[in-house]
């Protein structure tokens, strides 16, 4: 399976998960700048962390405009896996691929820790190797990650199962219904503010965030590939 | 040329954190009438006099840019200005 990374001026965590893709998944992956006009031949699109544009505006408000921009668009509408995290998932915010939008966190801090995860939903492209209920533990680090959507688009996650994972016991910042990550409807975009990419190593503290992207690749071969 | 006021809030219903943190120190400072601050945003465009309706354009840069419907109010003021 080959992966693209998408690199914004201003990304910082697309070395962590080129990294976790080449060396603890065992893929291939690329790197794909802003202003690339294709992702032709990737099966799947990532948009790491960072603060692109500066955050200028909104977090992930200018970035939705680079060139790259309706290739992911594209990408999503034809199946392909996406994963946004944190700065990645305020992209897909904001491009309008997920629904709802990033608030300040609750008590305005920058906040970086780890946190424990529930995953609420094991049935989706990106969650089938964790158990349902399961509790996970994984960084976050950022100071826009209170999920808001009005109660209508709440009624259509819940009711949909598009709630993937929710922070279990503590929220750090605020979010509605405890929210982390969400799929849209087709289940094949996956937004979520914690870091997956940061922990595929017990030396990081956790390889939790392992399993994500064994889910990944587990369910592309399940479909695209031939076994004999 | 146009000159235009553009006017970002959050939406009523959304919390606003800065809001709250900034009440709560006018309200140390002995300001206790203060019942509610919203924190927004004000822009100022200089935008050029062409075929497309000013109207129009700054509306859809408004809801494409630079407000984000989901949580934010904008309004706009447009004033022709003679330019220099």
């Amino acid at each position: 399976m080959k992966f693209a990374v998408i690199v914004f001026p201003g990304s910082n965590c697309d070395i962590d998960m080129f990294h976790a893709i080449q060396d603890e998944l065992g893929e291939e992956v690329e790197y794909v700048p802003h202003t690339a006009d294709s992702l032709e031949g990737f099966d799947g699109i990532l948009l790491p962390g960072g603060f692109s544009y500066g955050d200028y505006l909104r977090t992930g408000a200018i970035a939705r405009f680079s060139a790259i921009m309706p290739e992911v668009v594209k990408a999503a509408d034809a199946g392909v896996p996406v994963l946004g995290v944190c700065n990645g998932f305020q992209v897909l915010l904001e491009a309008g691929l997920l629904p709802g939008a990033m608030r300040k966190n609750r008590d305005l801090a920058f906040i970086c820790k780890q946190t424990q995860l529930k995953v609420e939903n094991n049935t989706t492209m990106f969650t089938s190797c964790y158990e349902k209920g399961e509790l996970i533990t994984l960084p976050i680090a950022h100071g826009e990650g209170n999920y808001y959507c009005d109660e209508e688009t709440l009624a259509q996650l819940q009711a949909n199962h598009q709630i993937a994972f929710s922070y279990h016991a503590d929220n750090p910042n605020g979010s509605l219904e405890n929210i982390a990550g969400i799929v849209n409807e087709n289940g094949n975009v996956l937004g979520m503010m914690p870091h997956p990419e940061r922990a595929v190593d017990r030396l990081l503290g956790s390889e939790d965030g392992l399993k994500l992207f064994q889910s990944i690749v587990r369910n592309w071969r399940e479909s695209y590939v031939v076994t004999t | 040329m146009y000159k235009v006021k553009v006017f970002i809030t959050l939406r009523e219903n959304v919390l606003d954190p800065q809001g709250t943190a900034v009440e709560s120190a006018l309200h140390s400072m002995s300001f206790e009438a203060v019942r509610d601050v919203r924190i927004g945003k004000y822009m100022e465009l200089t935008i050029e006099k062409t075929d497309q309706d000013i109207d129009d354009a700054v509306k859809e840069m408004c809801e494409r840019l630079l407000a984000n419907t989901v949580i934010e109010d904008y309004r706009y003021e447009i004033e022709e200005v003679v330019a220099l």
